[in-house]
């Protein structure tokens, strides 16, 4: 199959065959990885914009990883110190780097519908980083692409995802992806924080952590976001730990072979006990390892790389 | 000024309920019952066969944006666009900058009218001052001035004890006090209406509770006060049966829907489009259902379109951060045509009433009527033919429409103000 979409704004356009295409690229990527020298030629002579007018510690390395192991060049504006903040708008900074012949641009912003507005009116292929509480498909694609590594197939298999999910576009691009593989989601947290609007999507929403985590396959947590929530949305942190923190005790309630899963950034003894986090059944360094392969696939087939000439022939 | 036969026409007069096939005399700039064969010589002669001749248009809920934002819209360019749309009879917002929360700026805006204007266009003053709903403005003041009604629009009184003071103290100068019904506090950052598809979108959504709490609260201050609030762009199925129970307890409640609101659904929202960002949000089929029915048995009056300009590059924008609004007056008419006549069976007659003798009613003004001896205000439109809309070509200043590029059905042929002639074979008659 080859690939052909120039733009990656959302998974839930995604088919699972493009999902699929997406993780064996990254596989074959991630053979790479584990070599002394790292880099391949794939996208050399090309530069790629990282444009994130929002924080990121994890997908702006990664990405800048990726482009670079991809021996692509990479320019990273940061938004407080770009001239947005002079009240440039989003379309004369993406005209403006587009002029500058930037091959490719990542967009990290925290209105939703950015990339896909940007995706109309530049030439050039847009990755999306995160789009306010929309989506945040590189994460999605690594998050589903760690879970097939532990799991093998994620039909019929129980994944909970427990936290802010409203405010959450880590959990709205697993749920895209989770849902087109066949997976049984269940989404957990306050009713506040979890309304059941997203029964639409094809998941289940409970607010009862024991009888969710029964027998879950991979829980995977998500921050509580202070800057994306208005006040009210539950009364405090401690009453969250309390009923929805996930704790050795609570951990006991997942199947044995369970893995653990965060997007990060984690906030130890809020969401998950610290010493889960670095235990044996975490697998959050895991994710951030996997997101350079998919990123570098991501960036490789938008760019127009052709995944039969990566990916090994069986 | 010549007189003016229309010939042969489909003529639509809902306050006489008459809708038959005929013709239409004006000498003066007023409606006369005939013409005599010599005078009938000399007039000038329109043949209206296979158009509809009905009243001007009336639209209560209008933003011209004059003073202050004439970037967007000024009253000269929202007043040809109502003119293009078949509206002789215009409300303006107060909303302008600075906030017509005084006679000078009234008198401005009256000034401005009486210099630019092609249609009747009058303004309204807010409830309070600065529009910041904390102490009254000088209504009285702005009575006296010319204002038709007081609102806040764009906002919402949020204070229910001012608001109650507000239109007790309205009362005595009969002026109708018309609220944009929306509780701020739970509609904070709330960029779309809340519900399934704002989950998928990662937007912030206003719940349609934040509008039904207001109709509520304004249902009881009006029971209680026993003044008329007019109750702006519902969009809420609760809501008009929160109407519907105050209007059979008999209260002075009136409502209106918008064209935008009883066409479109927040589904539409799929790609971010900031043309279909207004407040109140497009909401539901379930909602949107719910206003048909409501306008259908009188729960909701009238249609009014909360005209509201923006130029291109303030709608240009990520959604989040675009300006509320989309232009409505050059559309009205066959968005409304199709949405209530062809697809839910409205009578044409009916719809009409809807936009012509019942919004001039509900704000005490004239118009709305072809009776002998009143202003020859009169709209011909094709009901049925079919026109490519382009916003940049229209006459508003701005071009923020859904429509745009789309192919409409009913098309406003030929508009008169006072027997004159102001728009016709699309173009603006000159002054």
């Amino acid at each position: 199959m080859s690939w052909t979409r120039r733009h990656l704004i959302t998974v839930e356009e995604l088919s699972l065959a493009e999902i699929e295409q997406i993780h064996a690229t990254a596989s074959a990527f991630k053979r790479t990885l584990n070599r002394s020298v790292k880099k391949v030629p794939a996208l050399r002579g090309k530069t790629i914009v990282n444009l994130f007018l929002e924080p990121s510690t994890r997908t702006r390395m990664a990405f800048d990883m990726a482009a670079k192991r991809l021996s692509a060049d990479v320019i990273s504006l940061d938004g407080a110190s770009s001239s947005t903040t002079k009240g440039e708008t989003l379309r004369d900074t993406a005209e403006n780097i587009q002029a500058l012949q930037a091959d490719m641009i990542v967009i990290r912003h925290a209105a939703a519908g950015s990339p896909l507005y940007l995706s109309k009116i530049l030439d050039i292929p847009v990755i999306n980083a995160g789009d306010g509480s929309h989506e945040h498909p590189t994460q999605g694609l690594l998050d589903t692409f760690t879970m097939v590594e532990h799991l093998g197939s994620l039909k019929g298999r129980k994944v909970v995802i427990l936290g802010d999910i409203l405010f959450s576009r880590v959990a709205r691009s697993n749920i895209h992806a989770l849902t087109k593989m066949g997976a049984a989601v269940t989404l957990v947290g306050p009713s506040t924080l979890v309304p059941a609007w997203f029964t639409a999507m094809g998941v289940s929403v409970s607010h009862d952590l024991k009888s969710a985590l029964a027998d879950a396959e991979v829980v995977m947590l998500l921050r509580i976001q202070h800057e994306r929530q208005a006040a009210g949305l539950f009364p405090s942190l401690g009453e969250y730990t309390g009923m929805f923190g996930l704790n050795k005790a609570r951990a006991d309630w997942l199947s044995p072979k369970a893995i653990i899963m965060h997007p990060g950034p984690i906030n130890r003894g809020v969401e998950i006990d610290s010493e889960l986090a670095d235990g044996d059944r975490s697998v959050i360094l895991e994710q951030v390892t996997n997101g350079i392969a998919v990123r570098m696939a991501v960036l490789y087939l938008c760019a127009g790389g052709q995944p039969q000439l990566v990916t090994p022939v069986e | 000024m010549p007189s003016l036969w229309i010939k042969n026409a489909r003529v639509i007069d809902p306050a006489a309920k008459r809708d038959a096939v005929g013709d239409i005399f004006v000498v003066d700039g007023k409606f006369v019952a005939s013409l005599s064969a010599a005078a009938k010589k000399r007039a000038k002669q329109i043949d209206a066969r296979g158009l509809v001749a009905c009243p001007g248009l009336v639209d209560i809920h209008v933003h011209f944006r004059e003073p202050g934002q004439t970037h967007k819209e000024t009253i000269g360019t929202g007043s040809r666009a109502a003119a293009a749309g078949g509206f002789t009879t215009v409300v303006m917002m107060p909303n302008t900058s600075p906030v017509a929360d005084n006679a000078g700026t009234i008198q401005l805006m009256k000034d401005v009218v009486a210099r630019d204007a092609v249609v009747r266009v009058y303004p309204t003053g807010c409830i309070t001052a600065g529009m910041k709903g904390q102490t009254l403005a000088p209504i009285g003041s702005l009575k006296r001035a010319g204002v038709v009604a007081i609102t806040d629009d764009g906002d919402c009184v949020q204070s229910n004890d001012l608001m109650r003071r507000a239109v007790e103290y309205a009362k005595m100068f009969d002026l109708p006090v018309m609220d944009h019904c929306q509780d701020h506090s739970m509609t904070q950052g709330a960029v779309m209406n809340e519900g399934v598809m704002s989950t998928r979108l990662g937007l912030r959504g206003w719940p349609n509770a934040a509008e039904d709490l207001i109709v509520a609260r304004n249902v009881i201050l009006s029971e209680y006060t026993g003044a008329h609030i007019h109750l702006q762009h519902i969009s809420s199925k609760f809501s008009v049966d929160i109407i519907r129970r105050a209007k059979q307890r008999g209260a002075r409640i009136s409502a209106e829907a918008s064209p935008h609101h009883i066409a479109l659904t927040d589904d539409l929202l799929a790609g971010y489009d900031t043309h279909l960002k207004m407040n109140p949000p497009l909401r539901t089929e379930e909602d949107r259902v719910a206003l048909i029915d409501g306008l259908r048995d009188g729960t909701l009056d009238i249609i009014a379109t909360d005209h509201a300009p923006h130029t291109d590059y303030e709608k240009d924008k990520e959604f989040d951060y675009a300006p509320n609004g989309i232009i409505g007056l050059e559309t009205a008419l066959p968005v409304t045509l199709d949405v209530l006549v062809r697809q839910n069976k409205f009578k044409l007659p009916f719809v009409i009433d809807l936009m012509t003798r019942r919004p001039a009613k509900l704000m005490n003004l004239p118009g709305g009527t072809l009776a002998v001896g009143t202003d020859a205000d009169i709209c011909l439109f094709d009901p049925a033919e079919k026109w490519r809309y382009d916003s940049k070509a229209g006459f508003s200043k701005s071009s923020n429409s859904p429509w745009s590029s789309q192919t409409l059905t009913g098309r406003v042929k030929t508009t008169i103000v006072a027997g004159k002639i102001v728009f016709t074979d699309g173009k603006i008659v000159a002054r």
